[in-house]
């Protein structure tokens, strides 16, 4: 079970709700996710078009915990807005601190992140920063009081996988709450790798929502946090220089 | 009457008085609309009470797809 905050889920995946090719399409996919986290963005609406299909109107949001992000803030106090403008909603408890400090890798600004998270504990919400893989910082967030860190894997929507994967080891290896591996990934691999390095779990967007086939994708990313779990608890064999025969020496029938 | 939402200036009739009465006024059926009046962001349970005069900056917000 993956526990955060006062909530325990089966699931080790948490999915994002952008940019799938139709609601329908993403309505399946989720299902197909078994995926008990869904995570979304806030923003003004279009009082022109006020009945344009919104993403909530396929999916029993009872069903689900709703993890609003914070993207589009650039300060703490932005981000700390769009969290009580979630919150307002009567939905949810929980964020996903995102403060981007560059526009083109989208990369977290570190210390508004800090400060946002320590804001947002104060509040008394479930704060889940997202965050770059820093392991000094991840610590630092920790300490802080965060119910789950989440190290990004490679920037958001890059789909270049696990960048660092000694630094997420580290950040596994140091943490008593959840580290959710957030952003970059690309594959049903980059998922196993990130769990049997000890991820307690995963968020991921664009791998799925972009791939050719995303209901089927994210049937095989289910798969594969279930795979990559299994295998950490499981514990992988060492590696050695030279091979180890499998069957044995005795009683060959041949020379 | 003049409001300022979602940072433009917008005119609604005077029969417009409190934001359940903005929010029935454009026709929005969203199954969550968040309202931050005057910057202060109400509850739902206050959108009928939260009264509206000439001046009042509005934001309406939604949850929309995101990672």
């Amino acid at each position: 079970m993956l526990t955060i905050g006062d909530k325990q889920f089966k699931s080790r995946l948490l999915l994002g709700t952008g940019k799938y090719p139709s609601l329908d399409i993403q309505k399946e996919a989720v299902a197909v996710s078994e995926s008990e986290i869904l995570t979304f963005a806030v923003r003004r609406m279009n009082i022109y078009e006020p009945s344009q299909p919104n993403f909530l109107a396929k999916l029993d949001v009872d069903r689900f915990h709703l993890l609003p992000n914070t993207a589009g803030a650039k300060t703490a106090e932005e981000a700390v807005r769009i969290a009580k403008l979630a919150k307002a909603s009567g939905l949810c408890d929980m964020i996903k601190v995102e403060v981007i400090g560059c526009e083109k890798t989208l990369l977290p600004d570190p210390v508004e992140t800090l400060r946002a998270t320590e804001m947002l504990l104060e509040e008394g919400f479930i704060v889940l920063p997202y965050t770059s893989d820093d392991v000094i910082l991840a610590k630092r967030l920790e300490e802080l009081g965060a119910h789950a860190v989440m190290p990004g894997a490679s920037p958001i929507g890059s789909g270049q996988g696990i960048i660092n994967p000694l630094n997420l080891s580290l950040i596994v290896e140091q943490a008593n709450v959840p580290i959710i591996v957030d952003a970059g990934i690309g594959s049903p691999a980059d998922v196993v790798q990130a769990m049997e390095l000890g991820a307690d779990a995963i968020l991921l967007n664009t791998a799925v929502s972009g791939a050719k086939d995303p209901v089927k994708m994210a049937h095989a990313m289910k798969m594969a946090t279930k795979a990559g779990r299994l295998g950490y608890e499981a514990g992988r064999i060492s590696k050695k220089r030279y091979a180890t025969a499998s069957s044995p020496m005795e009683g060959m029938s041949i020379g | 009457m003049q409001l300022r939402i979602n940072g433009d200036v917008v005119n609604v009739p005077q029969t417009v008085t409190s934001i359940s009465d903005l929010i029935q006024y454009f026709k929005i059926d969203n199954p969550v609309v968040i309202v931050e009046h005057n910057h202060t962001i109400l509850e739902k349970d206050d959108h009928a009470k939260a009264t509206i005069t000439d001046g009042d900056t509005i934001e309406l917000v939604q949850f929309v797809g995101g990672g």
